[in-house]
């Protein structure tokens, strides 16, 4: 699928806040519904929007939530390269991300679990035993700054006075 | 002791207060109101530019610079001007960095004003023109524009006021408070008045980046109208600079030069730091501006057809992040209205006949909130209105 400049006013639209309805998003570029509903489902579709997720900062709710970056040095095989070590480290639902990265290692991991005990625990029993992975080495996430784009502390609050020329 | 009021100027004295304090004053009181009186963007400078600001502060520009500016912020401007609208201005003598486009707009008019000049002030418009002009020792003239042709000032109208006594006109477009644009077509009708009447045009184009439908014409670059016209601008509302205080006035060397002569003295020179972000502004700033208007634009549609969905009688803005929408239907003044809104359903818009006897009748909404304001705002002005314009059917329906 090629994206035209409307697709991609769509998904900066729906990126930014994804629960703004088709109507709202029809008006804002002066479009039809139902265009517009055809245009998000042919870019759901084609897998170009993945999901509409919330960003949490379970912090403030009290919630404990660890996670670590680790970064594993990894055997690439013949024929797969690494996919077939990082399909075998992201089927595990403790890992929200895996990625590639060139430099000092090759894949970047992040975990989340309730403590240290839990995360360590599962690199060392189910992370590091993985055949062709070679060495881990773990970091925690001490503090959340930013997010998605979205600084997580003291969020700019709007300084305007209420009233102005 | 002292009496200051037989002490304080006479001429400031007459000076009325703007409209805009008893609102300010009424809501910061008030707790839940969701804003649409605000007149300025709600994004925060784009941080290249503050963080260009923050390093020159680092690497120690903390002094005066030239009268006039930075001589690379005004090389920037005309290198602007020329490649956005072909009008070459000088950088040396004919571009003046001014505190905000509130200092460009007092210089002009006070290195123009002989006492008992008239200067002709469309309306409505900004709020500073005619108490500016007053304080400059002019005597304003306010042309009503009318509603039916979306507050935009005709030829016609500016003609029928001109006196031997006529020395300026300003025009301001986009416009605040009615987010009018104007065509080319009718500038080139206004040109031709101004030149037939030999008047100085004082044209506050703050809004330029802020048009959405066809292009902004600049004022100075229809032919001949260089030499006779004062551009200001500044960087306020495109690159969301308000706090900064940063603009500029272009024009002929001799009304810039005397202009130069009041701004040495009274201000010196613009502030440096802020001298220092705009250069930035300028020179990197494109895509980020282009990305807010382009997020205004999606929110003027959102407002333009909520206010059609409660019934709020609207014509389209084209510039600017404002709305002027009629509120007659409720047989409520301006003031009853923003006052009640604001009371009753915890909406704070400014009254629009504080920019104009004219703009009596109609609310300014500025749509430079969040989406998810802009919506909670409608969704509340929309039950207000229910109330009211309910009333008045019925009203109209006893009596008739
Ligand atoms: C039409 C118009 N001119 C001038 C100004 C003041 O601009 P500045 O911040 O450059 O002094 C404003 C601000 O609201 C405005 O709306």
């Amino acid at each position: 699928m090629t994206l035209d400049k409307k697709d991609r006013e769509i998904l900066e639209i729906l990126q930014d806040n994804s629960r703004l309805k088709p109507e709202q998003i029809a008006v804002m570029l002066g479009l039809e519904i139902r265009e517009i509903e055809k245009r998000i489902k042919a870019l759901e579709e084609d897998k170009i929007i993945v999901k509409y997720h919330t960003l949490i900062n379970w912090e403030n709710a009290g919630e404990e939530v660890v996670s670590a970056l680790i970064e594993v040095k990894v055997a690439p095989q013949r024929g797969a390269g690494f996919d077939k070590v990082a399909e075998r480290i992201y089927r595990f639902p403790e890992v929200k991300s895996v990625y590639l990265m060139s430099g000092r290692y090759d894949l970047s991991v992040l975990i989340e679990g309730k403590t240290m005990k839990e995360v360590a625990l599962f690199v060392s029993t189910k992370l590091a035993t993985i055949e062709d992975v070679h060495s881990t080495a773990t970091h925690f996430v001490l503090k959340k700054y930013k997010q998605e784009g979205i600084i997580l502390e003291d969020g700019e609050k709007d300084r305007r006075l209420v009233i102005s020329p | 002791m002292i009496n200051w009021h037989e002490k304080l100027s006479p001429m400031v004295k007459k000076v009325p207060w703007s409209g805009i304090r008893k609102y300010f004053d009424l809501v910061s009181e008030m707790k839940g109101v969701v804003s649409l009186g605000v007149g300025e963007p709600d994004f925060v400078t784009p941080w290249h530019i503050r963080e260009a600001c923050i390093y020159s502060l680092e690497k120690g520009y903390t002094m005066y610079t030239s009268n006039w500016g930075l001589l690379e912020l005004r090389e920037e401007i005309a290198r602007y001007l020329y490649n956005t609208y072909k009008v070459i201005y000088e950088p040396r003598n004919e571009v003046l960095i001014t505190v905000g486009v509130s200092e460009g707009m007092d210089l002009a008019l006070r290195a123009v004003t002989a006492p008992g000049d008239e200067v002709l002030v469309p309306e409505p418009c900004y709020v500073s023109y005619a108490p500016c002009t007053s304080m400059a020792g002019g005597v304003p003239v306010s042309i009503p524009a009318s509603a039916e042709n979306d507050f935009r000032v005709t030829a016609a109208q500016i003609e029928e006021k001109i006196t031997p006594r006529t020395k300026a006109l300003i025009l301001s477009y986009p416009n605040n408070p009615t987010g009018a644009v104007i065509s080319r077509e009718e500038l080139m009708e206004i040109a031709k008045v101004v030149k037939k009447h030999d008047l100085i045009v004082i044209s506050d184009e703050i809004y330029h980046n802020l048009t959405y439908e066809g292009k902004h014409t600049c004022f100075a670059s229809l032919p001949a109208m260089r030499s006779r016209t004062i551009l200001l601008n500044g960087f306020s509302k495109a690159y969301a600079m308000t706090g900064w205080r940063l603009g500029y006035a272009c024009g002929h060397p001799d009304v810039i030069g005397h202009m130069t002569k009041i701004h040495q003295y009274t201000m010196l020179c613009a502030p440096v730091t802020a001298q220092m972000a705009a250069l930035e502004a300028l020179q990197n700033g494109t895509e980020e501006m282009a990305k807010m208007v382009a997020e205004y634009d999606r929110r003027r549609k959102l407002v333009l057809k909520g206010f059609c969905e409660i019934g709020l009688e609207c014509f389209e803005p084209k510039g600017a992040f404002y709305a002027f929408p009629s509120i007659k239907n409720t047989g409520m003044t301006s003031e009853e209205f923003a006052e009640k809104l604001l009371l009753e359903a915890k909406v704070a818009v400014v009254p629009g006949n504080v920019f104009g006897a004219n703009g009596e009748g109609h609310i300014r909404c500025s749509y430079a909130a969040s989406v998810a304001d802009l919506t909670e705002a409608i969704e509340r002005m929309g039950i207000f209105l229910q109330k009211y314009t309910g009333e008045q059917n019925k009203a109209a329906a006893a009596s008739g």
